[in-house]
């Protein structure tokens, strides 16, 4: 029974790790809806905005401020991004911009390093990572506040997201835009503001994941490596699909705990590091436009 | 290659360039330069990351498929070798660098399969995996570090035909030698069929394939090619500039700067990738030594190395903006400038104008 008992925990903590995943990958599909573009760039941006909030609270800036200063400096990154990358770069190849946006993850994690420094820093968001004493008494599962917390500002997050995609103008103009986007303009829409609202909600969602992930491994450099993981999360779910990153977070998250708790100690451990890439790829020759994204047709 | 000759004619540019390279470094370097720093800190590494970073040109500049995993199959490529060394002493240095040239390969082509279905970043996806995967394996399973629990592992001498070159002058022989052979090699593969195919794969793989250009073949090719160079020039790297095997020495990061070196050398050139290399290898140390000159170490290393970091990623970003060839193309430019006679005519013309 206790087996059992954790074996859920197991897949329970795998689920809440995986939507921190997700909430990596959602700043990612917001701009490959509206541009096309595979922003490599966004696991850079979750350390840049990170690192940029705990920098203003060591300055003195109280807690709501400090997050709206970091909101206003992401909506800033987005608009220089936006007039200095892609702009010039329009209309170029996928792999051009994927390499730009490479360059610009390295811009940016420099940036951040060289204005705030490189030691680690805690953060400390008022929840704690210990299991909750509650569930853990009635139910007998250790579940990590931290993680539950992470769970519900995601699903909040999707919502907000999905709701603005639906009912809002700028949603329809967004949606308009990564249908056509020469069509799009023609008939009024205003690319560049649309753009920038895509690259500003993408860093704000970066600031969030940030936020969660700082709270639980400290803000450090590492975090952009973990922020790689988010792209086997969107081959598996879809670089286009919100609900798919949701998906592909929950599935990375489940696959490589349980692997690493059941057969990582036949090996030394250590399986996490490569399981989610190796499951992408099986997912690409299975699958390759992901459970949530639309067939992948190439013309010629 | 099939039944075309192995080598092909060159042109009295190509010779000229050829003997002007070979006194330069058989002949000039080791009689000129005595101070070790030279020979152990910039040329051994140069010359061994130009090499890995003509592997990376193969897939990424030839055949078009952008792949993250060069120090991959440079740690394939270094421990291949020192279990050779270790496991088969009699075997020759040549043949061990060979041998582990081809075991890199193999992981190469195993990792390359994704490629048949999938291009961009699916792909760059599946060649980290080859990335992290290689360094894991290389980590946990003790056979292939000799079970040494220090993490550290000194590589064995390189003895060749009797005589062991020890000496950072002798090792960079040994390294400007190899890199020679396999140098030539590239450009005359590149030039020839294999790489007309990679190239025709990378404009437009459809039109390549009804031309019957077979994708299976030319990508394998691309990416088992491309891991050989890798895996040569990681046991290089590991046997003449790191002196140890650590597993650490190939990560993410070296990954990241063997791609900055093809971008930034320039794209589908092999110059390209000894300009790329020279560069990234280069300006860390430019920068160090300016940082430390003008404000006398009251800026930390750390900071330096973040300054770095914007720099490279601002100068892709530049490149890709206003020449996406890089600075191989930068470097044609010039020359035509400098040394074709039109140039030089209108340049007078424009001269004499404000006069008369």
């Amino acid at each position: 029974m206790t087996e059992i008992l954790f074996f859920f925990e197991v897949v329970l903590a795998g689920m809440l790790a995986g939507t921190m995943y997700s909430l990596v990958a959602l700043g990612f599909v917001l701009i490959y809806k509206a541009s096309a573009t595979f922003n490599f760039a966004q696991g850079a941006m979750v350390f840049f905005a990170v690192l940029s909030f705990v920098g203003f609270m060591e300055l003195g800036l109280p807690f709501a401020l400090a997050f709206v200063v970091t909101v206003f400096l992401m909506i800033a990154v987005g608009y220089a991004t936006e007039r200095l990358v892609l702009e010039p770069l329009m209309s170029q190849s996928e792999d051009t911009m994927l390499m730009a946006t490479i360059g610009l993850a390295f811009v940016l994690q420099g940036l951040a390093q060289a204005v705030w420094g490189v030691e680690v820093r805690r953060l400390d968001l008022g929840i704690g990572d210990f299991p909750i004493p509650w569930v853990a008494e009635n139910l007998g599962l250790f579940v990590s506040a931290l993680d539950v917390a992470a769970g519900v500002v995601a699903a909040v997050l999707i919502v907000i997201l999905a709701l603005l995609f639906r009912f809002t103008k700028m949603g329809l103009g967004l949606r308009a835009v990564a249908d056509d986007p020469g069509a799009a303009a023609s008939i009024g829409i205003p690319l560049k503001t649309i753009m920038l609202m895509v690259w500003s909600a993408a860093g704000i969602v970066a600031l969030v994941a940030g936020m969660l992930w700082g709270a639980r491994a400290g803000v450090q450099f590492a975090l952009v490596d973990l922020a790689l993981k988010a792209l086997p999360v969107l081959i598996i779910g879809g670089f286009s699909s919100i609900p798919g990153a949701i998906v592909g977070g929950l599935i990375i998250g489940v696959v490589e705990k349980t692997l690493e708790v059941y057969v990582g100690p036949f090996f030394g451990g250590g399986i996490e590091g490569w399981a989610p890439y190796v499951l992408a790829i099986f997912f690409l020759l299975w699958r390759p436009e992901g459970l949530f994204g639309e067939k992948i047709i190439r013309r010629v | 290659m099939h039944d075309k000759p192995l080598f092909m004619t060159y042109s009295r540019g190509d010779v000229a360039n050829f003997v002007v390279l070979m006194a330069l470094a058989f002949a000039v370097v080791p009689l000129m330069i005595e101070t070790d720093y030279w020979y152990s800190s910039i040329l051994i590494p140069w010359l061994c990351l130009a090499l890995a970073a003509i592997g990376q040109q193969f897939v990424m500049g030839y055949a078009g498929q952008l792949a993250l995993g060069a120090a991959g199959f440079m740690a394939a490529g270094a421990f291949a070798c020192y279990n050779i060394e270790l496991r088969i002493p009699w075997m020759p240095f040549p043949l061990s660098l060979l041998f582990s040239g081809l075991i890199a390969a193999a992981f190469g082509v195993l990792f390359g399969l994704p490629s048949l279905r999938v291009r961009g970043i699916y792909l760059m996806v599946a060649t980290l995996a080859s990335q992290f995967f290689i360094i894991w394996m290389i980590d946990k399973f003790g056979w292939f570090k000799n079970y040494d629990s220090s993490g550290i592992i000194t590589a064995q001498d390189i003895v060749i035909a009797g005589r062991s070159f020890t000496s950072p002058m002798e090792m960079y022989l040994v390294v400007a030698v190899v890199v020679t052979v396999l140098t030539i090699l590239a450009v005359n593969m590149t030039r020839g069929s294999v790489g007309r195919n990679w190239m025709a794969v990378r404009d437009m793989d459809i039109a390549a394939e009804s031309m019957g250009i077979s994708l299976l073949r030319a990508k394998l090719q691309a990416f088992a090619l491309s891991a050989f160079y890798c895996g040569v020039a990681g046991a290089l790297f590991a046997f003449t500039y790191l002196k140890s095997l650590e597993p650490v020495a190939f990560d993410i990061k070296l990954s990241f700067q063997i791609l900055f070196m093809v971008i930034l050398g320039g794209l589908g050139t092999i110059n390209g990738a000894f300009i790329g290399a020279g560069f990234i290898l280069l300006f860390p140390v430019v920068l160090n030594t300016v940082g430390n000159a003008w404000f006398h170490g009251m800026i930390d290393a750390t900071i330096i190395s973040a300054i770095e970091q914007v720099v490279f990623g601002a100068l892709i970003i530049v490149f890709l903006i206003y020449e996406p060839l890089g600075i191989a193309k930068l470097w044609e430019n010039l020359k035509s400038r400098l040394f074709s006679r039109r140039p030089v005519a209108e340049a007078a013309a424009a001269k004499q104008e404000p006069a008369g």
